[in-house]
Formats: C-alpha cells, structure tokens, sequence
C-alpha cells in the first residue's frame, strides 16, 4: 500500500523533473550555441580564415606582388647600376641548398679520372634562381659569369641586403609586406604557397585539419612558414598542442631534423617542399598550398629604384624567353609542368 | 720502590672479598679509579690515576742512571723509527706522484691531446671531402678513418684511467656517447652527397654542429688532464722537511747521547750508537741527493719537456683548427658573419674567416714560444719547418680569398684543396702537421728520459730508509743496552 503510494508520488514528481530538466537543458543550449558556433567554425575552416586575414593584411599594403616599379617609370640606368658596372662583379644572394633552386651538384662534371683532380669539379652552383641571377649579371655587365655568389641562410637575406654585403637577393624569398618595409622587390617571378612535408603514413594530412595536433614542426628562421605558424598558432587555426619551436637556418635542414626524427613535419613552400620530397622518397607533400606567395627579386629599399626597374625589365624579357628553359630544366622533374611565370602588375 | 705495589698487588689481595666489596660501598665510592686498580688493601695510593703513578714511576726512575738510560734509549731508539717511517713515507708519496707524472697523467695529457688532434682531423678531413664533391678523396677518407679510430682507442686508455664520478668521466662519457653521432651524420651526408643531392651539406653542417660540443668536450678533458699532471709535479718536488727535520733531530740526540757517554765514562766510542748515528746519517744523505737528483730530473722534464709538449700540442690544434675554418669558409660561402669592433670600427666579416685568422695568429704565437723552448738545434729545426710553411700557407691562403673575392670560386677551392701543382694550402697545413707531429715525438721522448731519470733517484730510497731505520734503531738500542748491563 504505502509503496505503492510512494511510486505514485515519485511518478509525479519525476514528470516535473524530468520537465525541469529538459528546461534547463535548453536554456543552457540556448546561451552556449552562440559562442560555440564561431569557434566549431574555425576549427575546420581555419585556412578561410586565415585566408581572410591574408587578405585584410593584403589590402593593408595592397598586393605586396604588385607593389614593383614599372621599368619605364624611370631611369634604368642610374647610381646603383652604375655602381655594379664600375665594380665589374654582381654579388647575389642566393641558396647553395635548394635543389633546383639554387644549389651545388656534388657530382656535377664528376669525371672520376682521378682524386687529385676531382677538387675542381661540381664548384658550380645551380638552379632556377642561379639562373635568373646569371641572367641578371649578363644584362648589366655583359657577362653572365661576372658574378659573386654569395650564400646566405635564410634569416640573413635581409640583413645582408641591408648592409650592401649583397647587390640583390635571388633566393626563393616571398614578397610580404613587412618585409616591403625593409627592402625592395622586384615584379613577381614565381607563384608558390606554403605546405606541409610529412614522411608518408605519418598520417599527417594537411596544415589546417587538425592533423598536427601534438606534432613537432619545423620550419626555417625568419621564413614566411614560421610566420604564418606563429600567427596560426596564436590565432587558434592551429592546435595549440602543435610544437613549433624547431627553427632551423635553412629549409633543407628541416628535412635533416625530419630524418632522424627530431621533427614530425616541415612547413615550407610548396616549391621547396617538392625539391625536399624528390630528396627523400620517404616523404611527400600533404594538403594543397595554404597560401598565395610570390618569389621576387630582393635590393635595397633605398637608393636602387633604377635598379629594381632593370631588374624588373630583365625580367619582363626572361618570363618570355629564358624562364620557361630554366623552369623546364631544374623545376619540372619536381613540380610537373607549368602553366608559365605569374601575371605582372605594377605599382 | 715500583716492585713494592706490583707485589702487593696481585698475590696478597683476595679477590674474593674485594669483589663484592666494590657494590656493597657505593656511598663513598666517587672516585672513577676504584675498578681499575683493584689493590683494596693499600688503603693511600689506590686513589691516584694510572698516569700520575707512571710519572712518579719515570721520576724516581730518572733518578737513577740506569732508569735514565733506559729512558734514553727509548727516545733515540724512538726517534730513529720514527725518522725511518716518516722519509719512508714522505718519499713514497714523491715517488708515487713522480711515477704518476711519468706514466699515468702525463700520457693522460698527452692522450687528450690526441683525442681533440684526432677529432678535429677527422672533421677537417670531412669538410674537405664534402669541398671535393660526392666522391670524397682516398686521402680525406683516410685521414678521417685513422682520426676516427685514434679518437675512440684514447677514448677508451682515457675512460679506463679516469677516476669514477669525476668531471672527466663524465666528459669521456659524453664524448663516447658523440662520436657515434658523428659519425652516423657523416655517413649519411656521403651517401646523401653521392646521390648528388644538396641534403649532403645540410647533414655535413650538422655533424659539423655536433663536432664543435665534442671538441670543446675535448678541450676540457685535456685541460683536466694538464691540471692532473701540474699537480702530480707539485706533489712530487717539494723537499720532504718533516724528514730532514727528523732526521737531523735524531742525528743531534744520538750525538748528545754519545757526548753524555763520554762524559760519565771516558769512552769515546760506544758501537752501538756510533752505528745507530751513521745509519741515520746515510739515510739523511740518501734522501737529500737522491731527492735532489729527482727533483732536477722532474724540473727538467716540466721546464723542457711538458712545457714544450703543451705549446706544439697547442700549434698542432690551433693549425688544425685554422684549416677546418679554412675548408669552412668555402663550404659556407659567407652564409655565416658576425660583428666584430665597437662602435664606428664596428663591422660584420665571415665568422669562420675570422676564425681562421685568430686560429693562425695563435699558430703563429705558440710556434715562436716552442722555438724559443726548444733546447737544441735539433728540437728547434722541425719548430722552424713548421713555421716555414705556415708563412707560405698564409700567403697561398691571402691568393685563395683574392679569388674568392673576385667571384672566382673554382680558382679559390683550387688553392685551397687542389692538386700539387695549383700550390693549395692543403699542402702547407700537412707539411705543419708533420713538423709539429716530428716535434712532439722527440719532446716526448725527451720527457720520458728526464722524468724516467729523476723517478729512478728515488729508486730503493723508501725501502732502504726504512731498513736503515730499523738497523739504526736496533744500533741505538744495542748501545744503550751495553752501557745499562754494566749496572747489573
């Protein structure tokens, strides 16, 4: 009797709680869905919104890429080149480390005749960027092998412009727009976007799904990759779990770092992580290009314009004729066929 | 006067009543000494310590001339022993420490030197393999093997010599921990530059990143091992005072006794003491001239010997260290600067350009002090080929940056690891290794013969002090003795 009674109460009573609860479920849905709806968003779409703040960053400085001097702006033919002439030597900036890019073929020329001997072979640097460096000195002094190579890490290359150790940077560097503030850059010359390089079953998958949560990346000092890692680390498109603090002085160390498993992954360009991949056929290229970066010419900020419009006329003439040989010669095995040199706008 | 007690002592008193009676009288029993002399029936003197009854005994026995003989006989016969065990002693510390110098910390130092030679060889050699291109010289593999296996045999002599939970063999540890590092990323940066690849260099950098903790690793070690053996000589040269003091005490009591003697007899000569005082003396003299005569052979292998050891082991690492930033330079192509000066004289320049002239002005420095040390033509003229050839190698290497300077790369790694005829510095800094290395076997040579003289001087010395001692001891003893039994 009384137990039944008590059941009865109870059934009661759970109506009523069962209704305060359902209640307070949709309240507290009701308060939560707002906030977590932006942050559910961001996880996933990440790489838009970092896109998106590219692009506001972009129209800070508008294009950073079109942001050149037209060859018939001006003087082509001022101090600056005067200087270079006088000299009778163009000194480049350029990577001994980038295969394809710019780099020294240990074997080149190797003719196994002798061990004596063999020290005057592979001196020779070689590359896409060698190419266009080489291309650069015949304009200006006539002579392609009048011509200082001068190899410079990757954090150096604008401290080296800066303090005229260099005439020119012709390094894979990006055109951005703090590095606008420092130094000048020529029209663009190649169109590339930053990529993750993972061995293959790592099962890291691309920059922006959340495959690298707990991994080690590297990437080199003072690159746009580490740039773009630092700001996505603190924006949230990246996990925080992402361990970033590899910094190595050029890209191809990373690949070193890769090998013995110091590091999980590497963040470069695409171009760089291709010519990386064809060194290594233990690791590939994950996920499409995460960015939109063009490669240019880098001189001085001050005092060159009529050099950076040489150099930008020099170029003008190697996109139709020179740029697809070069490509051909040193890119292709790594990149596949292109589509050509990227559109020119000027300031 | 003594036999009294003693006979009282044991005989007449019963044991049995005293036993007990000790527990039953504890109100009055304050005094600590009532056990230890159980001599109840002597009711005055039970209360006087044990000591105070030996003074009086000594003092009543100084009375008399046998007592004092007696006396006498135990101090000298003391004061010989005592005089043998300290020289033995002190000198088997000298000669310890100056057989350590001779063949523990001296080719300690000497091995640590060789690890750091052996470690920056190979990675010299390493360097100039990668400079030559994918397919690295016989020569380069070569040097770079016998560095390699030189390092890892002296890692081993070195690890087996430390002392445990020393600095040293902590560092031996990491150095052996290392070198399997190193030479892991060498082998991968060959195969890698074989297939033509640039991750070559990029591995070459590392281990060469690797190489430097190793090297300055090295550098501590040696400088331990020098530390070492400093102190091995400070412990082998002092004068032993404490015995000579000793000794000429014991000489003065043994005269002093002998002038009382002759005094109370009119006896010039007593055998016993005449024989304890010659005994005392020989080994006095021993150890004076045998010390001495060490002590000049030590000195001579310290000034002449190690102190010109050190300075060619430091040329041969400084040559060394200037052609591995030489290779470096190449290798780099300026990728690496750094600032130098203050203020306006402020300026950046090729770190390992920079290196090069600091390692050559310090080859420069340590080549003229070795020459200066050198202590005959013959020493000096292998200091003179070295210095001959690093002047042309600072010459050749003037002709190598020109051209590099000039953008003609090729013409510059010519110079520097070409062949014969292109004159390159290679040969320059082999020709100064060679010199340097026919230097260091002849100082080392010397070294062995100074210090083998001067550990050979003490030769016997302890065990012919100590037995000496004792016969002169004896000798005292035996003196004294013929002297007492005259009174019996």
């Amino acid at each position: 009797m009384n137990a039944r009674r008590m059941r009865a109460s109870l059934r009661g009573w759970g109506g009523v709680g069962a209704m305060a609860v359902v209640c307070a479920l949709a309240a507290v849905f009701a308060l939560l869905l707002p906030r977590t709806q932006p942050g559910g968003a961001d996880g996933p779409t990440g790489g838009r919104g970092a896109a998106q703040g590219d692009q506001a960053r972009a129209e800070a400085c508008e294009k950073p890429e079109e942001r050149s001097l037209a060859p018939s702006s001006g003087d082509l033919d001022g101090a600056a080149v005067q200087k270079i002439r006088k000299r009778g030597k163009l000194v480049v900036g350029v990577d001994q480390n980038s295969l394809g890019w710019g780099y020294r073929d240990p074997n080149s020329a190797s003719n196994g005749s002798g061990s004596k001997d063999s020290a005057s072979n592979g001196s020779d640097l070689k590359g896409f960027d060698i190419d266009l460096a080489r291309a650069i000195a015949k304009d200006i002094l006539g002579d392609e092998t009048q011509i200082i190579f001068r190899a410079v890490p990757t954090d150096q290359r604008i401290p080296k412009i800066q303090e005229g150790k260099v005439d020119m940077v012709v390094r894979t560097m990006t055109i951005d727009c703090d590095r606008l503030k420092l130094v000048s850059f020529s029209s663009p010359y190649f169109q590339t976007g930053q990529q993750v390089l993972a061995p293959k079953g790592s099962g890291i998958t691309g920059y922006d799904d959340g495959s690298l949560a707990g991994k080690r990346v590297c990437s080199a000092k003072g690159s746009t990759a580490l740039e773009h890692l630092e700001a996505d680390k603190a924006d949230g498109t990246l996990p925080a779990s992402t361990n970033i603090r590899t910094t190595v002085p050029n890209q191809l160390d990373c690949l070193v770092r890769l090998q013995l498993g110091e590091v999980d992954a590497v963040v470069t360009d695409g171009a760089l992580a291709a010519s990386q991949a064809a060194q290594d056929p233990t690791v590939q290229v994950v996920g499409e290009p995460f960015t939109d970066e063009f490669y240019g010419v880098a001189m001085k900020k001050d005092g060159a314009d009529d050099l950076i419009r040489r150099v930008n006329q020099i170029l003008e003439d190697y996109r139709k004729n020179g740029w697809q040989t070069s490509y051909d010669d040193h890119l292709k095995k790594y990149l596949g066929a292109s589509s050509g040199p990227p559109e020119v706008a000027y300031k | 006067m003594t036999y009294q007690q003693q006979g009282g002592a044991a005989p007449p008193g019963p044991p049995v009543p005293t036993m007990p009676a000790a527990p039953a009288v504890p109100p009055q029993a304050p005094p600590p000494e009532p056990r230890s002399r159980p001599a109840a029936p002597d009711p005055g003197p039970p209360r006087r310590t044990a000591w105070a009854e030996g003074v009086d005994r000594l003092r009543a026995a100084a009375t008399t001339e046998p007592g004092r003989l007696r006396v006498i006989g135990a101090v000298l016969a003391l004061l010989v022993v005592v005089f043998g065990a300290v020289t033995a002693w002190q000198m088997a510390e000298r000669q310890t420490a100056a057989d350590d110098v001779l063949n523990r910390s001296q080719p300690l130092s000497s091995d640590a030197a060789e690890i750091y030679r052996a470690l920056a060889d190979a990675n010299t050699a390493a360097s100039s393999g990668f400079l030559a291109g994918g397919q690295e010289t016989a020569d380069s593999r070569r040097t770079y093997e016998a560095g390699m296996k030189l390092a890892s045999d002296k890692l081993v002599t070195a690890a087996a010599n430390s002392e445990p939970g020393s600095a040293s063999e902590k560092t031996i540890s990491d150095l052996n921990r290392l070198l399997p590092q190193y030479t892991g990323l060498v082998e991968r940066a060959r195969a890698n530059n074989r297939q033509g690849f640039p991750l070559g260099g990029a591995y070459l950098r590392y281990a060469n990143s690797k190489m430097q903790i190793m090297l300055a690793d090295a550098e501590s070690l040696y400088e331990v091992e020098k530390g070492r053996l400093r102190s091995d000589y400070a412990d082998a040269k002092p004068y032993p005072w404490i015995a000579i003091g000793l000794g000429v005490v014991a000489v003065g009591g043994l005269g002093w006794a002998q002038r009382r003697n002759y005094r109370r007899t009119n006896r010039v000569l007593n055998h016993g003491l005449v024989a304890a005082t010659a005994g005392v003396t020989v080994v006095m003299l021993w150890l004076v001239v045998g010390h001495s005569v060490a002590r000049a052979g030590l000195n001579e292998s310290d000034a002449h010997a190690v102190r010109s050891l050190n300075t060619l082991n430091d040329a041969r690492i400084a040559s060394l260290k200037a052609r591995g930033n030489e290779n470096l330079t190449l290798v780099s192509r300026g990728a690496e600067t750094k600032e130098v000066g203050k203020g306006e004289n402020k300026k950046s320049v090729d770190t390992f350009d920079y290196d090069y002239k600091a390692q050559m002005a310090l080859l420069t420095t340590e080549l003229r002090a070795a020459e200066k040390l050198a202590d005959d033509p013959a020493g000096a003229a292998p200091v003179q080929d070295a210095t001959k050839n690093m002047l042309v190698w600072k010459e050749r290497h003037e002709v190598a940056r020109a051209a590099d300077e000039a953008g003609d790369y090729q013409g510059a790694l010519d110079k520097v690891i070409g062949s014969e005829a292109q004159e390159p510095t290679r040969v320059c800094f082999d020709n100064v290794d060679a010199a340097l290395a026919k230097a260091i076997t002849r100082e080392k040579a010397e070294f062995r013969q100074a210090a083998g003289d001067g550990l050979s001087a003490m030769n016997g010395l302890v065990e012919g002090a100590a037995v000496l001692a004792a016969l002169a001891a004896a000798g005292a003893l035996l003196g004294i003795g013929r002297r007492l039994s005259e009174y019996r």
